[in-house]
């Protein structure tokens, strides 16, 4: 059974003590696994995947970054240790332009490792190369996702999070960033993700999580809950799959 | 029509310029208007006399660079100053600002600047006293330029290091790792955290920077006219009205808001005589803050 990437255990994370909106959560997210995160408005999703990443404060619990235990680091030193995370909205700096976005992400690599990196990212992405020195406040909302993709991946992370990537997007961008995340995989990086977007998220991964009121509803394998009946329709808000109902 | 209010509005609007980089830099990093930044400009200078008198005094080195009014010692004690100014600053922050900083309320933090501006310029006169002091008491010969204009070689010295300290500015924010850093903490402090940027090492670079190029300002600002414990909250108003003109947060756009208050200034006193030039700062300030807030090279947020 391979190793536990991210292990987080009775997490209970909010904005106010005393009020906790995370309420006791358990995961893990092994290697080269894709976790999704679901469940209805105001579950509490971001506030968790934001704990993690260190934004938002912690009450009690743990959190583990390959056995190493990252409960109380900062947020610029969970990016240095290998935590990359995507947040749902202004996630690039839109003063900037495409280059200095991932020269300032791979600023905290050794100075002998930043251009090849800047370039594999360009390589990958080579819409944003082809406009590098483009102000990325004028990209789309696709291609900004995109940059901000780049900018999480550019310190090789051992696991990279994603808030709800898909937002505000119209559907065919959503294909376009989900086939993306889905030839990321590919390198073998451990996603963890918060999404609305139900069906495409059990589409892409291996399993996933329905948080409810700040609590693990359900978990389990991405393929058994998107057929569940129940499930897609008490918490998913989608209709029940072809032969189910 | 006499041309020489340009040079004169070039010079003063250089010295404004140079300490409006301190200011758009706190402002747009630490997003509070720091009302003690004065000070930093009347402590560097205070600094720089009494390092330079010392060195006179120990290597009697108290000899003029060619031209100019003044030698090494200044030069060397210049040098320490902004050093020592950026420690200043640094040290008020970590007093005072950082503890008012964890609370998140940034009028307590503008109520607590105008505080330590007051603090800072009693003990200044306290130890100086606020009789004016000099770097040199020398009279220059003013040199002619053109269209009538002249300049000594102190005021050519004041705008080639002017040049060249923004210059330098402009290409270390452009290009740094700090740099980039300063500008991602200005543009959004929480993403610029997520892309591992560590922002109190970008706030204490703020700092020192800050506080190094209100020396330089004050230095200069004393060279070509005389050092008193009031010469930083004097410039204040103009400080604020060239760093808003130019657009919070940008280095070029300081330096140019500075120049154009500078000349502005220079103006009035040609039209309107010299007591009215206080009140073209805070006319431009107003005007600015009406017509368009986020200042010439700014962006709306």
């Amino acid at each position: 059974m391979s190793q536990a990437i991210l292990a987080i255990d009775g997490l209970e994370a909010g904005y106010e003590p005393g009020s906790a909106i995370v309420r006791g959560i358990s995961l893990e997210v092994k290697a080269g696994e894709i976790v999704t995160i679901l469940g209805p408005n105001g579950a509490g999703k971001s506030t968790l995947i934001k704990a993690i990443a260190g934004l938002v404060p912690k009450f009690s619990g743990s959190v583990a970054l390959d056995g190493e235990d990252i409960t109380d680091s900062p947020a610029h030193v969970l990016a240095r240790e290998g935590l990359g995370f995507v947040p749902q909205t202004e996630n690039v700096f839109t003063l900037m332009s495409i280059a200095d976005n991932l020269r300032l992400a791979a600023d905290i690599l050794p100075k002998r490792e930043r251009a090849a990196k800047i370039d594999q990212m360009f390589a990958l992405f080579p819409d944003l190369a082809r406009q590098r020195q483009l102000a990325a406040g004028r990209l789309s909302g696709g291609q900004r996702q995109m940059l901000a993709v780049a900018r999480a991946l550019i310190a090789s992370p051992r696991i990279l999070m994603l808030d709800e990537a898909s937002a505000g997007l119209s559907p065919k961008l959503v294909g376009q960033v989900f086939a993306k995340l889905a030839e990321i995989r590919h390198t073998g990086i451990t996603i963890l993700m918060v999404e609305q977007n139900a069906r495409a998220a059990l589409a892409l991964a291996d399993r996933a999580i329905i948080l409810v009121e700040g609590k693990a509803a359900h978990e389990g394998k991405a393929a058994d809950i998107a057929s569940d009946p129940v499930i897609r329709e008490l918490y998913l808000g989608l209709a029940p799959a072809k032969g189910t109902a | 029509m006499n041309l020489q209010f340009i040079a004169d509005g070039l010079i003063m609007g250089a010295l404004i310029g140079l300490g409006a980089i301190g200011v758009t830099l706190t402002y747009s990093i630490l997003r509070f208007a720091n009302f003690a930044h004065g000070e930093f400009l009347a402590w560097g200078t205070y600094f720089t006399l009494a390092l330079a008198s010392g060195f006179g005094a120990m290597f009697g080195g108290s000899g003029t660079l060619g031209s100019l009014s003044f030698g090494w010692p200044v030069i060397v004690a210049g040098v320490l100053a902004a050093l020592l100014t950026g420690i200043l600053a640094l040290a008020l922050d970590r007093l005072l600002f950082a503890k008012l900083r964890d609370r998140g309320n940034a009028i307590v933090m503008v109520m607590a600047s105008f505080g330590a501006s007051m603090a800072l310029r009693s003990l200044l006169e306290f130890i100086f006293t606020s009789e004016p002091a000099y770097f040199s008491r020398d009279i220059q010969m003013a040199l002619p330029m053109a269209f009538g204009i002249r300049l000594t070689p102190d005021q050519l010295f004041l705008l080639a290091m002017t040049a060249v300290l923004v210059l330098v500015m402009e290409r270390f924010m452009a290009l740094s790792t700090i740099g980039r850093a300063m500008r991602a903490v200005s543009e959004n402090p929480v993403l610029a955290r997520i892309a591992g940027v560590d922002v109190e090492r970008v706030i204490r670079a703020t700092w020192m920077i800050g506080g190094a190029l209100a020396c330089a300002a004050g230095v200069m600002l004393g060279i070509t006219v005389q050092i008193r414990p009031f010469m930083g909250f004097d410039l204040l108003l103009p400080l604020f009205a060239a760093a808003i003109l130019g657009g919070i947060g940008s280095v070029p756009g300081a330096v140019l808001g500075g120049l154009i208050v500078g000349i502005a200034e220079a103006a009035a006193v040609q039209v309107v005589g010299a007591d009215y030039r206080a009140a073209i700062a805070f006319l431009i300030l107003i005007a600015v803050l009406l017509v368009r807030p986020a200042g010439i090279f700014g962006v709306r947020e």
